[in-house]
């Protein structure tokens, strides 16, 4: 088996046996504190596929932000002492079908799409070219994420701010 | 380095280890030769002589510590998360070592080339927070979970003029790798970037006020990011006993205090690769006065290190004369002070770049 096979193995498997930990797990931090692996190895596979700059923005927007506001938003909301956060599982029968039937419809795309696959050379870099597209070809979507981010921004300072009696 | 290794052995996977291990090692280098330094710094700027008794001015203390460390007993409190309590001090240090994956210590002895250098250094460094978070939380104790909480909220604040700073050097050198970063302040100190960079012209002349207001917050929130005083309100030790590393002993403790130094260290290295010509030397090359080639990398990493120690020195400067900051002036100085300077920094190299 070639080298960077093994390497992918090696995030494939991070990634499934944490994110299924992140689901069985009682206690939500340790949760919390699994996704960040299922975050790295999903990153490690960006990083194998050649897309260097997405793996980066994969840390640092879902470790760096989400990750952390996550375990702030527990540890702040419980008790902080509290060690005692569980999780239940409820409506077992009726999850249990919608997750079936939605992983069987993936596995049916994957089986049955006919996927073109064409050897291309592996970019030695991405961050140039998607800069490119994204100021000019996809420049409105770009545009509305900033505006969409802004609003968010906004939200949350109106949110915070105390009102002068 | 690594194309030498692999022309030897002949194998990718021992060609990177050897390469990873003199990061490795400096940083082991940085923590001990650190720990002496601030335990002389401090006593000389407070008037006192500091470690004297073993070996020459006390050199050997933290060779002594170490060994007193190695033999301690491991000592761990029950009412604690026995998994994350373990994890954690691990995580801290593979975050600080990480970031070394990226950093050029001379033209030759690069971990990884990649292009998204300094983007990736600034996105690994958030595992950690993740770390304090964990050690925090897992220890299960007032003072580490503040003191958790505080590191957090700190460095996640103070990323963002780091960041915007580091964005304003990519506009102006149109590139995110580290190495190229070196390469373009060529070797003499009026090239570097806070000199404007190495095209002489009117940008240039121009460029020198911003750079070092650049500099100044660059080195601010870095400082801040790696917990150091004014900016160590996550280990108090007034307030709260060590913060989130209080239930942590022996070898567990060692790896916070390593991460600490070589965190020290890489923060450094950045500064002195966005700003400072990184791994040029300023003055120019003994290599090339007597024409000897294989010299330059070595000076190279000479001056390299020497500009990261200046940079450390610094910051133990700054740490035994400044107090501490308040956790809301501590938030005020980022979010109200150093956020807009970034921002208008960024706006007005923007434009002197557009010229």
């Amino acid at each position: 088996m070639d080298f960077y096979n093994i390497v992918f193995y090696l995030f494939a498997l991070i990634t499934v046996v944490s994110a299924a930990f992140v689901v069985t797990t009682k206690n939500v931090i340790h949760s919390a504190f699994f996704l960040l692996f299922t975050f790295f190895g999903v990153a490690g596979i960006y990083v194998l596929l050649g897309a260097d700059f997405i793996a980066v923005v994969q840390i640092m927007v879902y470790v760096g932000g989400i990750l952390i506001l996550l375990l702030f938003g527990v540890m702040l909301t419980n008790k902080i002492t509290d060690v005692e956060i569980r999780t239940g599982t409820i409506h077992l029968l009726p999850a249990a079908i919608g997750v079936g039937v939605f992983m069987g419809a993936l596995i049916a795309v994957m089986v049955w799409t006919n996927w073109k696959s064409v050897p291309t050379e592996i970019p030695l870099t991405t961050t140039k070219t998607l800069g490119n597209l994204l100021i000019t070809d996809y420049v409105l979507i770009f545009e509305l994420l900033g505006i969409l981010l802004l609003i968010a921004l906004i939200g949350a300072a109106s949110i915070a701010r105390r009102d002068k009696e | 380095m690594y194309q030498y290794f692999y022309n030897l052995l002949g194998n990718e996977i021992a060609a990177t280890l050897i390469t990873a291990a003199v990061p490795l090692v400096n940083v082991l280098l940085v923590a001990l030769i650190g720990v002496y330094l601030e335990r002389k710094v401090s006593a000389h700027m407070q008037d006192r002589l500091g470690p004297m008794r073993t070996g020459w001015h006390g050199v050997f203390q933290t060779v002594a510590d170490f060994i007193k460390m190695l033999q301690k007993e491991d000592a761990v409190s029950t009412e604690i998360d026995k998994k994350l309590y373990n994890i954690a001090p691990v995580l801290v240090f593979t975050g600080t070592f990480a970031a070394y994956a990226a950093i050029p210590f001379s033209s030759q002895l690069i971990g990884s080339e990649a292009e998204v250098g300094i983007f990736y250094v600034v996105a690994i460094s958030s595992l950690v927070v993740a770390g304090i978070l964990m050690a925090g939380w897992s220890s299960n104790n007032k003072y580490s979970l503040l003191g958790a909480m505080r590191s957090a909220a700190q460095i996640v604040s103070y990323e963002i003029p780091t960041a915007i700073v580091i964005l304003s050097m990519v506009m102006l050198t149109g590139t995110l790798s580290l190495d190229k970063f070196s390469q373009m302040q060529t070797a003499y100190f009026w090239n570097w970037n806070i000199f404007g960079g190495a095209e002489l012209g009117l940008v240039k002349f121009l460029l020198i006020p911003f750079m070092v207001v650049g500099f100044i917050i660059v080195f601010i929130s870095t400082l801040a990011e790696v917990n150091r005083t004014p900016f160590d309100i996550p280990e108090a030790e007034s307030e709260l006993v060590a913060g989130y590393f209080t239930e942590y002993c022996g070898m567990k403790w060692a790896m916070f205090m390593l991460s600490e130094y070589g965190n020290m260290f890489a923060v450094s290295a950045i500064v002195t690769i966005l700003f400072f010509g990184g791994y040029q030397s300023p003055v120019g090359y003994v290599g090339d006065l007597v024409g000897a080639d294989w010299m330059i990398p070595l000076e190279q990493g000479f001056w390299f290190l020497a500009k990261g120690w200046f940079f450390i020195f610094v910051q133990m400067w700054l740490r035994w004369t400044l107090p501490r900051l308040r956790v809301d002036q501590l938030m005020s100085l980022c979010w109200k002070y150093l956020i807009p300077y970034a921002f208008v920094n960024l706006i007005i190299i923007g434009f002197i770049s557009l010229i």
